[in-house]
C-alpha cells in the first residue's frame, strides 16, 4: 500500500511538470481547491461524529456534578481535575471489569487466531477437498449479526433450554454454562465462534497471495508440508497476523454485546462485567462523568496494548 | 489419484475441517430447527432435531406480536442500513479519490488520521454522541442513527487505495484536456472505474449498520424507531416471564428471520467480501 501511494504521488506531481511555468500554478491551486471540495463532506462529518465526541468525552471526564446538601436546586457542573480518574481506578468493580477483559483477551485472542491460522493453512493446502464449502461454513457466523449470534448462544447455554446441558446430563454430567465460573469461558466461546471465520478469511487471502512457485521450489528441495507452512507461509502472512491481532485486541476491549445479552439468561452476570458495560450502566444512572472517565481509561488501555503490540512485533521483525 | 486417496495426511486434514465446520454450523442448525418448534417443544426432546412443525405459526406470531411491530423494525433497519451505507459510500468515494489523486499539503496527515480512526472502538463514540445529540434534540429520531452511520473511515481507506491503484492519471488528464471539469471527471470517469470498490464499501457499511446494536440501543428509546437488533433484544430481555412476555420460540424465529437478509447478501456478493478483507491485509 505504502509503495503504491508514494508511486502515485510522484506520478501525479510529475504530470503537470511538462507544462509551462505560468499555467502550472493556477492548475495546482485549482486542484487543491477541488480536493478540499471533495474532502469537505467527509471531513465535516468526521469532525462532528469522531473528533467532537472524543474531545467531549475527555472534557466530561474532568468535571463532576455538584449537588447541594438538600438537593433542592439543580446540580451544577464543577471542575474536578483528575479526581474522577482516581475514583474510577479505586472502584473495585471497575478494576475487576478491566482485569476480566484482560484475562478473556489473553486466553481467547491467541486461541481464536491460532484456530484461524490453522484452518487457513489447511484450506490453502493444495490437496484439500471441498475448499469452497469449508470456507463458507467457517465464515457463516460472521454473516449473522453479533447480537443475533449472542441471543442464539444465550439460549444454547441457558439452564433449562440448553441442548448442551441436556446432552451432558444424559451422560451423567452436571454442567451449568452460566455459573459464575463458566461465564468467562462461555463468553470466550461466543467470541471465538463469531470471529474465527472472519480472521481466517483475512489470513487465507494473504496466503493466496503467496506465489505458488515458492512452495513448489521448497517441495522440490525436499521440504515437508509442515516445513513449508512454518518456514515460508507463516512468515509471509505476518502482516495479516499482526492486523488481526490488533483488531482482536480492540474488539475485546469493547466487549459489550455478549455479556449484556447473556445477562438476560444469567442474572448472576453483573452489570459491571466489562468496562463498556460498566460505562453504559453509568449512563443509565445519569452519571455521565463516570461513564466518560471509564471510556477514556478503556480507550487509553486499548491504545497502549495495541500500540505496544505493534512496537513489539516491529522490534522482533527487525531482529529477525 | 490413487496415491492421493491413500495419503493419510489428506484424510486427517479433511477430518479436522469437518470437526471445525460442525462447531461453526451446529449452532446455526439449532437456530433453524428451533424456529420450527412450539415453545413447549423447545424445552423438551432433542434440541438438535425437529419436533412438532410450527414454523408458519411462529412466523405469523412474529409479525403480529405487539401490534406487528416486527415489520416496522425490519423497515427501520433497512432505512438505516441503505441510507447510511449509500451516503457513506458516496462521501468515501469523494474523499478517497481526492486523497489519491490530488496532491496537497497535509494529505498524508489527513490520511493517517483517517487510518487511526479505523482503530477507535465504536462504543466509546456512542456515549458522547448520545450526550451531544440529546442537547440538540436529535435523540429518538432517525437522524440519531443515520448521521453517525454516514461516516466510514474504513471506506475512505478502501476508496483511496483502490483509486490510487486503478484510476489511471492519463485518463484524468485526457478528460481535462477535453475540457471536463473536476466534478464531471469524478462523476463520469472515477466513479465508474472505482465501481467494484464502491460495492465493497457499501456492503461493509451496510452490514456494520444492520448489525449495530450499541449505538441504536442508546439513541432510540421509542421502539417504533428501533432497528431489528434492538427490538429482538428487547423481546429477549423479557425472559419469557409474565403474561405479556414474548415466548422463547418467537424470539428464536424473529432472530432467525432477521439474519436472512445478511446471509443472502453475503452468499450472493462473496467476491466483494473477499476484496474488502484482502485490502485490509496488504498493508
Amino acid at each position: 500500500m505504502t509503495t503504491a501511494t508514494s508511486r502515485q504521488a510522484t506520478a501525479s506531481t510529475r504530470a503537470p511538470a511538462g507544462r509551462t511555468q505560468s499555467r502550472r500554478t493556477p492548475a495546482h491551486l485549482r486542484r487543491a481547491r477541488t480536493a478540499a471540495l471533495f474532502l469537505a463532506p467527509f471531513l465535516l462529518l468526521f469532525v462532528a461524529m469522531y473528533a467532537a465526541p472524543i474531545c467531549y468525552t475527555v472534557y466530561q471526564s474532568l468535571f463532576r456534578m455538584h449537588r447541594d446538601g438538600l438537593g433542592l436546586s439543580a446540580p451544577t457542573q464543577v471542575f474536578a481535575g483528575l479526581s474522577n480518574y482516581g475514583t474510577a481506578l479505586a472502584d473495585p468493580a471497575f478494576r475487576g471489569s478491566l482485569l476480566r477483559v484482560l484475562l478473556i483477551g489473553i486466553v481467547q485472542v491467541p486461541v481464536m487466531l491460532g484456530l484461524a491460522l490453522g484452518l487457513a493453512l489447511l484450506l490453502d493446502a493444495r490437496t484439500t477437498l471441498f475448499k469452497r464449502f469449508f470456507r463458507l461454513a467457517f465464515f457463516l457466523p460472521y454473516a449473522l449479526p453479533g447480537v443475533i449470534g449472542a441471543i442464539m448462544w444465550s439460549y444454547l447455554v441457558a439452564p433449562g433450554l440448553s441442548p448442551i446441558t441436556a446432552a451432558a446430563h444424559h451422560l451423567g454430567l452436571h454442567l451449568d454454562l452460566t455459573s459464575n465460573a463458566m461465564l468467562a469461558p462461555t463468553i470466550g466461546n461466543m467470541l471465538t465462534w463469531g470471529w474465527t471465520g472472519y480472521n481466517m478469511l483475512i489470513i487465507y487471502s494473504a496466503l493466496q497471495a503467496i506465489p505458488a512457485e515458492l512452495s513448489e521450489a521448497a517441495t522440490m528441495d525436499g521440504c515437508s508440508a509442515w516445513g513449508i507452512a512454518w518456514r515460508i507461509k507463516i512468515p509471509l502472512v505476518r502482516p495479516a497476523l499482526v492486523l488481526t491481532t490488533v483488531f482482536s485486541i480492540i474488539g475485546t476491549a469493547q466487549l459489550y454485546n455478549e455479556p449484556a445479552i447473556l445477562h438476560n439468561v444469567a442474572p448472576n452476570l453483573s452489570s459491571t462485567y466489562t468496562p463498556i458495560y460498566a460505562a453504559y450502566d453509568a449512563v443509565d444512572a445519569n452519571n455521565f462523568n463516570a461513564a466518560a472517565t471509564e471510556s477514556v481509561i478503556l480507550a487509553l488501555l486499548a491504545f497502549v496494548l495495541s500500540f505496544g503490540f505493534l512496537k513489539l512485533v516491529q522490534r522482533r521483525g527487525a531482529a529477525l | 489419484m490413487n496415491t492421493a486417496l491413500r495419503n493419510p495426511a489428506r484424510w486427517v486434514t479433511l477430518g479436522v475441517l469437518v470437526v471445525a465446520s460442525v462447531y461453526f454450523l451446529v449452532p446455526v442448525w439449532w437456530l433453524l430447527v428451533s424456529s420450527t418448534k412450539t415453545n413447549a417443544d423447545l424445552f423438551s426432546g432433542n434440541g438438535f432435531w425437529f419436533g412438532h412443525f410450527a414454523f408458519f405459526a411462529n412466523l405469523r406470531q412474529v409479525f403480529t406480536q405487539q401490534g406487528g411491530i416486527y415489520s416496522q423494525w425490519l423497515v427501520n433497519s433497512a432505512v438505516y442500513a441503505v441510507g447510511g451505507a449509500a451516503v457513506s459510500t458516496l462521501i468515501s468515494a469523494l474523499a478517497g479519490f481526492a486523497l489519491a489523486k490530488y496532491p496537497f499539503r497535509g494529505r498524508e496527515f489527513t490520511f493517517n488520521t483517517v487510518l487511526a480512526a479505523v482503530l477507535v472502538p465504536q462504543p466509546l463514540l456512542a456515549i458522547p454522541l448520545y450526550l451531544m445529540f440529546s442537547k440538540v434534540q436529535l435523540v429518538n429520531t432517525y437522524w440519531a442513527v443515520l448521521l453517525p452511520s454516514m461516516v466510514s473511515p474504513f471506506g475512505v481507506y478502501l476508496a483511496r487505495i483502490y483509486a490510487a491503484a486503478s484510476v489511471p492519471d492519463e485518463l484524468l488528464e485526457a478528460g481535462r484536456i477535453d475540457g471536463a471539469g473536476e466534478v464531471r471527471i469524478f462523476g463520469t470517469i472515477a466513479l465508474r472505474v472505482m465501481a467494484p470498490a464502491l460495492v465493497t464499501i457499501f456492503l461493509f457499511q451496510f452490514v456494520s449498520i444492520w448489525t449495530n446494536y450499541l449505538l441504536p440501543v442508546l439513541m432510540l428509546a421509542n421502539d417504533r424507531l428501533q432497528p431489528v437488533t434492538v427490538g429482538i433484544v428487547g423481546w429477549q430481555s423479557q425472559r419469557g416471564i409474565g403474561p405479556t412476555a414474548v415466548p422463547f420460540n418467537i424470539v428464536v424465529t424473529a432472530a432467525m428471520v432477521s439474519a436472512i437478509p445478511l446471509v443472502v447478501l453475503f452468499l450472493s456478493l462473496q467476491r466483494f467480501w473477499r476484496s474488502g478483507l484482502t485490502a485490509g491485509s496488504v498493508k
